[in-house]
């Protein structure tokens, strides 16, 4: 395991070298222009309801919907074709391009045909096959895969494609610009297009009402591909079916949007095909309108695994992808890796593992499903509303479910739950089962912080469970957080208007106590009537690693802990953003939906909260402010944490701290990423490094540097505590009343 | 309050579209100011203005196709919200022409545009349910940023101008 481990990192870090800097800076560029571009979007949020509620349907009626694309093609004189698989799909191409005689094919990009491999079986036809996007052109001259879903050669900077473009073609004056390549590469492609028997597009829509494909494109060469050869084979999934052609339109509006940050790409091509344009023989000297239409259309509509997706619960929201790339860009995992790791073998980005696992396998998504790490960025940014970290939460489980039975049984009995295989990587175990490390942690502390920090701990450690050395343990108190409250001698308030329980989530508890007392203090200073009663952990680090039925079984524990309180009308603060997150989202798919509402509807973050209580009336004098924050200061550099922004609570805290004086500048990096768990894992730790230094540029530059630094995760505090030399502050400390550096 | 005419024209600025206004009586000596030589083009589906007798060539032979330096089309729809244009393909041709050229010449009737992409596939839709369609939304020139920067005029033209024809007083 250890052996496999390192040479995953060493892989990591290898591309992180050579294709990091450009797939970071084309992602966030990606980025930046979406936020942009959907904030000028009127009725935004609409447009991804009508566009999910199109693509539910579509894949509901699928079966009807293709006859009617059938027909609908067939009547404007095209054929369609159902493809079982890729080697079904293949065949019939190939044998096209064989009645054809066809030497020359030109392509634009698709992803599905890179699926299928297309281009191979074309070539072992002996044709000549030509991608016409500039991207997959690279890409095809460099012998590569895409690493991106929209942009395939963002990995690849100007220079490395000058220096390509020099050696293999060996033009008469070396070609620098990117005004130079590209006119070098629209002269090359430009004669392939002209001498194409066939042209191959994709479709990014096929409406089943009028057999129309949308092809979304800026460069033009979908538009010639499809105009100059008399014949065009356009290959789709057969998820990209929409029942309308109006249904076009929101889709239209979204997907560049969500994409590049465009609010449309240069053209969105509406054709019908046969296409009323005649083909142009680049041959002939007659008058091209004068040349008889004998074009030629066909439709494969590939199935390959996609119709069993569809019966499956928990992969059928991946068909109703658009292949935006939005989740990709806004993954920080991504923005430092690339497709080339975070993909499989055709599909890259956060949804790619619902696409592998759908069309090449569950074990095409094991390289990279664990770069997920369910920090939830990607689902505000999906324009069709897919929850891609469940996906990737269920594939891991299914993964973990089919793996065998581990040789290190031995060391780790009672860290397998009974709900969980045996088989299930010692390694996963062990983060999944944290709460009960914890509980002994804390049980044995200080004792057990000595002997895990010594160094054959530590070795052994990374050894066997893959626990990078280099990242600090976190330390456990003796006390927790629940013994603390427990064994306090503090009045409680009388007649108090609100009661809270605290949510004691795993780090509060036994390692972060410090901010379950701030927060219990704040809550108490505001007229509250706390209980910080023994319930149970989460269930995030299970789910983290794919344990889904030990995680759906710590949800129990909780509703059922949580339960009289409930009852007895008691809301529930969380301080952890992650937990929370749990409680509003993840619960909905692991507890009964009377349970899962009475505990989501009264669960707040801490801060949320104690807006709430400022907002109602609550004299927030007692609370410590800017002005007597000592040591502290009153200038803030505040990191929020990824689900925080994702359930757009951010501006909560950033609300509560101005209104006590604080100076407050905010991180904007997509987030920290990888810490908690996942920066310890030993293949992990550069990448979560890499990641982390995002946010560290953004707090050490100037207008930052001499702030304190404050973030409310637990990962991101434990994440920036390596990263800073400044030790960073959970912001519940701040505002405590007893708070004074 | 700004026109639909002049939203479309900010929004043609903003997508690197030149903008020429003309009246249907003017068209042609407007249109021989913006065309280069030699210019392609098919024919224009409008009454009230025409291409017959001007220096476009209608009927282009392949050569002419790959040589010329400008192509003329109509447009059936303009979108003011986008600055965008809809291109439809026509058996003589009209999608080659502005496709091929470096500068593409598209003639827009005021009367013919649109505030948002919903009137356009509203307007679409009944269209392409009749029978055979094609349409391009067309935004600006062709782009690429896949060799490290943005450059115009991949595939497509590297220039795009719209010539909006006004509507004539009533």
């Amino acid at each position: 395991m250890s052996s496999e481990r390192s040479r995953k990192a060493e892989r990591i870090r290898h591309v992180m070298e050579t294709e990091g800097d450009s797939v970071e800076r084309n992602a966030r560029g990606f980025n930046e222009g979406r936020y942009e571009s959907v904030a000028r979007l009127e009725d935004y949020d609409a447009y991804k309801d009508r566009a999910r509620a199109i693509k539910e349907d579509a894949i509901e009626r699928l079966p009807e919907l293709i006859e009617q694309v059938r027909e609908a093609v067939e009547a404007n004189g095209g054929t369609v074709y159902v493809a079982e698989d890729a080697a079904d799909a293949n065949r019939y191409v190939r044998e096209l391009a064989r009645e054809r005689d066809a030497e020359t094919v030109v392509k634009s990009k698709s992803m599905t045909t890179e699926e299928i491999d297309l281009n191979e079986h074309l070539e072992d036809e002996d044709c000549e096959v030509w991608e016409t996007d500039l991207g997959e052109f690279v890409l095809q001259v460099a012998d590569e895969a895409p690493s991106h879903l929209v942009a395939p050669a963002i990995h690849q900077s100007r220079e490395e494609i000058a220096a390509l473009f020099n050696e293999y073609f060996e033009p008469e004056a070396e070609l620098e610009t990117a005004e130079e390549l590209t006119a070098f590469a629209r002269e090359y492609l430009g004669e392939r297009i002209e001498d194409a028997d066939i042209g191959v597009t994709g479709a990014n829509f096929v409406t089943a009402d009028t057999g129309t494909m949308a092809l979304v494109t800026s460069e033009g060469n979908a538009r010639k591909t499809v105009a100059v050869p008399d014949t065009h084979v356009a290959v789709a999934g057969v998820e990209k079916i929409v029942p309308t052609f109006e249904d076009l339109q929101p889709f239209v509006e979204l997907i560049a949007r969500s994409g590049t940050g465009q609010d449309i790409t240069s053209y969105v091509s509406l054709f019908s095909p046969p296409v009323s344009t005649p083909p142009v023989d680049f041959d002939g000297d007659e008058p091209i309108a004068d040349e008889p239409n004998d074009r030629e259309f066909h439709l494969v509509l590939l199935d390959n695994g996609r119709m069993d997706m569809r019966e499956d619960d928990q992969l059928r929201e991946t068909l109703y992808c658009i292949r935006c790339s939005a989740c990709a860009n806004s993954c920080a995992n991504f923005q430092s890796v690339g497709g080339h790791v975070f993909g499989g073998e055709t599909y890259s980005g956060g949804i790619a593992t619902g696409w592998e696992a759908g069309v090449h396998g569950q074990e095409s998504a094991d390289e990279f499903n664990d770069l997920c790490t369910g920090c939830s960025r990607c689902v505000n940014q999906c324009p069709v509303k897919i929850d891609i970290p469940w996906i990737n939460t269920v594939v891991r489980d299914r993964r973990n479910r089919g793996a065998e039975d581990g040789q290190f049984d031995f060391l780790v009995e009672g860290l397998t739950p009974d709900e969980e295989p045996a088989g299930l990587d010692l390694q996963k175990r062990f983060f999944g089962n944290f709460s009960t490390l914890a509980k002994l942690g804390s049980a044995t502390a200080p004792a057990s912080n000595w002997i895990a920090d010594t160094l054959p701990s530590r070795a052994l450690m990374e050894r066997l469970i893959g626990v990078d050395r280099r990242r600090d343990l976190p330390e456990f108190e003796r006390e927790t957080f629940v013994e603390w409250f427990r064994t306090r001698d503090v009045p409680r308030p009388v007649d108090a208007d609100y009661h809270a329980v605290v949510y004691p989530d795993l780090y509060t508890n036994y390692i972060r106590t410090d901010r379950g007392k701030a927060a219990v203090r704040t809550l108490e200073a505001l007229g509250v009537a706390v209980e910080v009663p023994d319930v149970a952990s989460s269930g995030r680090a299970p789910l983290s690693q794919g344990m889904i039925a030990t995680a759906e079984d710590h949800a129990r524990d909780v509703a059922a802990d949580l339960e009289p309180y409930l009852e007895a009308g008691y809301d529930v603060v969380a301080i952890e953003p992650s937990d929370l997150a749990m409680f509003r989202g993840e619960y909905e798919r692991l507890l009964d939906a009377e349970r899962y509402e009475a505990l989501a509807e009264r669960s707040y973050e801490v801060f949320e909260y104690v807006y709430g209580l400022l907002e109602n009336g609550a004299d927030p004098a007692p609370l410590g402010r800017a002005d007597d924050a000592g040591s502290v200061g009153s200038d803030i550099a505040y990191h929020s944490h990824c689900q925080q922004r994702t359930l757009e609570l951010e501006t909560y805290t950033t609300n509560v701290l101005e209104r006590l004086g604080y100076d407050v500048l905010t991180s904007d990096v997509e987030c920290c990423g990888m810490a908690g768990s996942f920066g310890y894992k030993s293949e992990y730790y550069e990448l979560s490094v890499d990641v982390g230094e995002r946010l560290e540029e953004q707090f050490e530059a100037s207008d930052a540097a001499d702030r304190t630094v404050v973030a409310s995760g637990t990962s991101c505090l434990e994440q920036l505590d390596g990263l800073l030399a400044r030790r960073p502050r959970h912001p519940i400390s701040l505002v405590a009343p007893d708070s004074s550096g | 309050m700004e026109t639909q005419l002049e939203t479309f024209e900010t929004n043609l600025g903003s997508v690197r579209t030149a903008v020429t206004r003309t009246s249907p009586a003017a068209f042609q000596e407007t249109l021989a100011d913006v065309i280069d030589e030699s210019a392609i083009g098919a024919p224009l589906p409008f009454e009230d203005v025409t291409l017959e007798g001007t220096d476009v060539v209608l009927e282009p032979t392949p050569d002419q196709l790959r040589e010329a330096a400008c192509g003329v089309t109509a447009a059936a729809l303009g979108v003011a919200d986008y600055g965008t244009v809809v291109l439809e393909s026509t058996p003589d041709g009209a999608e080659l022409a502005g496709l091929f050229p470096d500068r593409h010449v598209i003639v827009v009737r005021e009367r013919d545009l649109v505030d948002d992409m919903a009137a356009v596939f509203e307007r679409l839709g009944e269209r392409f349910r009749d029978g055979n369609g094609d349409a391009v939304l067309a935004t600006g020139p062709s782009a690429t940023a896949d060799m490290g920067e943005l450059v115009y005029g991949v595939h497509g033209p590297r220039e795009t101008h719209a010539v909006v024809v006004e509507d004539a007083e009533e």
